[in-house]
């Protein structure tokens, strides 16, 4: 369990590429800091997604060449972006309209934990020496009509990410839709979570011992036989 | 003759006391005033409470007034960020306390202050930490929590052009808090890249309508954050 599991399954960029084939076409989408900005490089052939920028941007592009850009164009990473023909700027209060109105339509986060009834911690460690800062994500997370995560299937030192409840503090409870890790794509049901896909040569068994908390299997889902 | 344009920086700060509530617009360093806030460390007023989605980079600009003990509070969504080292040894040490605010609820309590009300209720950190102590609601099947709308006695704001009635339009990303912060200021204080001409600016494009605003000054070609912090600049 302790052996580094990072290498074993899908990339970073596979898991990015897996979570983008399940955008539908049209959808206006937030993507989160980390693993989630890499879904922005790969739109599909014949979808159109519309990525927003909690920062006050609705059609933002690719980063620009090293060097180039400008400092007041930037994602909510503070990262230099650019922006696509059909974009808008807004102010804040527009840009979490969008959000907590229930406008955009997807939502791809990173966590630190995600409880098998959807619970998502990925803010703070509760550590009492962290400095504690939240962002956007709780908002994200209450308003965005669905949540897919994409992380690690399991942490540094080899626990699951995937828990029974979570020991973090909550960003959110009961928000996740669909889980994508290195190791499979795994959706939250009200049967806990429950099993879509492995990642190539990755069997059930090592998925579910390296998950805390019981993972459903259908026995006749015609997916996860074929990998 | 309405004419709020004002000479310089300091004479646009001069009267910001010590104890006063600060809005101040920026998103990282995309809207930051840095002019105004070098102008606010240099007239002295301490005791201060901030307000301003992260807290800084490098020693220049926001991390410089934190810097320099003049900020008793901030109030922000995102106080570490890249480059943002000043207000964490602060809060380490207890030297500065911090109200951390989520990000939408932060622009909805500026937004809610600058139109005169004085609280709502949101989902965002329901059955979080964040909830704690404040008043819930069940509407339609669902929890929310109630937040108090956020007014300051002084709001500093970036803009790329103004005329002389203040009237605002802003650059891309760098517009973010700033035209709420502009409502919910008792004296908002605006740095244009430029002022133009009374009719210039198109009526459909005016951003913010001068009503919000009491004093511009124009500061061409305005100091970048990044660009100052990759120099090891500090003004602290």
């Amino acid at each position: 369990m302790t052996d580094s599991s990072k290498k074993i399954g899908l990339s970073r960029d596979q898991m990015a590429e897996r979570a983008a084939r399940d955008i539908p076409d049209g959808s206006y989408v937030n993507l989160g800091i980390g693993i989630p900005e890499l879904v922005a490089s790969h739109v599909l052939e014949g979808r159109e997604f519309i990525y927003h920028t909690e920062n006050g941007l609705l059609g933002m592009g690719p980063s620009p060449a090293p060097g180039e850009g400008e400092p007041e164009l930037i994602n909510a990473g503070k990262k230099r972006v650019t922006a696509l023909p059909g974009a808008s700027y807004f102010h804040h209060a527009d840009s979490f309209t969008m959000i907590r109105g229930g406008h955009l339509d997807l939502c791809v986060l990173g966590a630190l934990q995600v409880s098998e009834r959807g619970d998502l911690a990925n803010w703070s460690t509760g550590s009492p020496d962290a400095i504690p800062a939240v962002g956007g994500a709780m908002d994200l997370v209450a308003g965005v009509k669905k949540i897919f995560v994409i992380t690690q299937h399991v942490r540094r030192d080899g626990t699951p990410k995937l828990v029974s409840a979570c020991s973090y503090p909550l960003t959110s409870p009961g928000v996740v839709d669909r889980i994508y890790t290195n190791l499979a794509v795994i959706d939250v049901t009200e049967n806990g979570f429950q099993l879509v896909e492995l990642a190539p040569g990755i069997s059930y068994d090592y998925v579910a011992e390296r998950t805390g908390a019981p993972l459903v299997r259908i026995e006749d889902d015609p997916r996860q036989t074929g990998r | 003759m309405i004419d709020k344009t004002i000479d310089s920086p300091a004479a646009a700060v001069a009267d910001i006391t010590n104890g006063a509530t600060v809005m101040i617009g920026g998103f990282g360093e995309a809207g930051s005033p840095i002019e105004l806030i070098h102008a606010l460390i240099d007239q002295g007023a301490s005791d201060l409470t901030v307000v301003n989605n992260n807290t800084g980079s490098g020693e220049v600009g926001l991390a410089a007034l934190i810097k320099t003990g003049r900020v008793s509070q901030m109030i922000c969504s995102y106080p570490r960020t890249v480059n943002s080292t000043v207000f964490p040894e602060l809060y380490q040490r207890e030297r500065i306390a911090l109200e951390l605010v989520p990000q939408g609820t932060l622009a909805e309590r500026i937004r809610a202050g600058g139109a005169g009300i004085p609280a709502f209720y949101t989902r965002t950190a329901v059955g979080t930490p964040l909830e704690e102590g404040k008043e819930k609601r069940h509407f339609d099947g669902n929890d929310y929590v109630m937040e108090r709308g956020l007014t300051a006695d002084f709001s500093l704001i970036k803009c790329r052009a103004a005329d002389i009635h203040g009237n605002l339009v802003y650059n891309k990303t760098a517009r973010n808090f700033s035209p709420l912060m502009a409502t919910a200021g008792a004296v908002t204080i605006v740095q244009a890249g430029e002022i133009v001409p009374l009719g210039s600016i198109d009526p459909e494009c005016v951003v913010t309508p001068g009503i919000f605003v009491n004093r511009v000054v124009e500061v061409r070609e305005p100091a970048q954050e990044s660009d100052l912090v990759a120099r090891g600049v500090s003004y602290a």
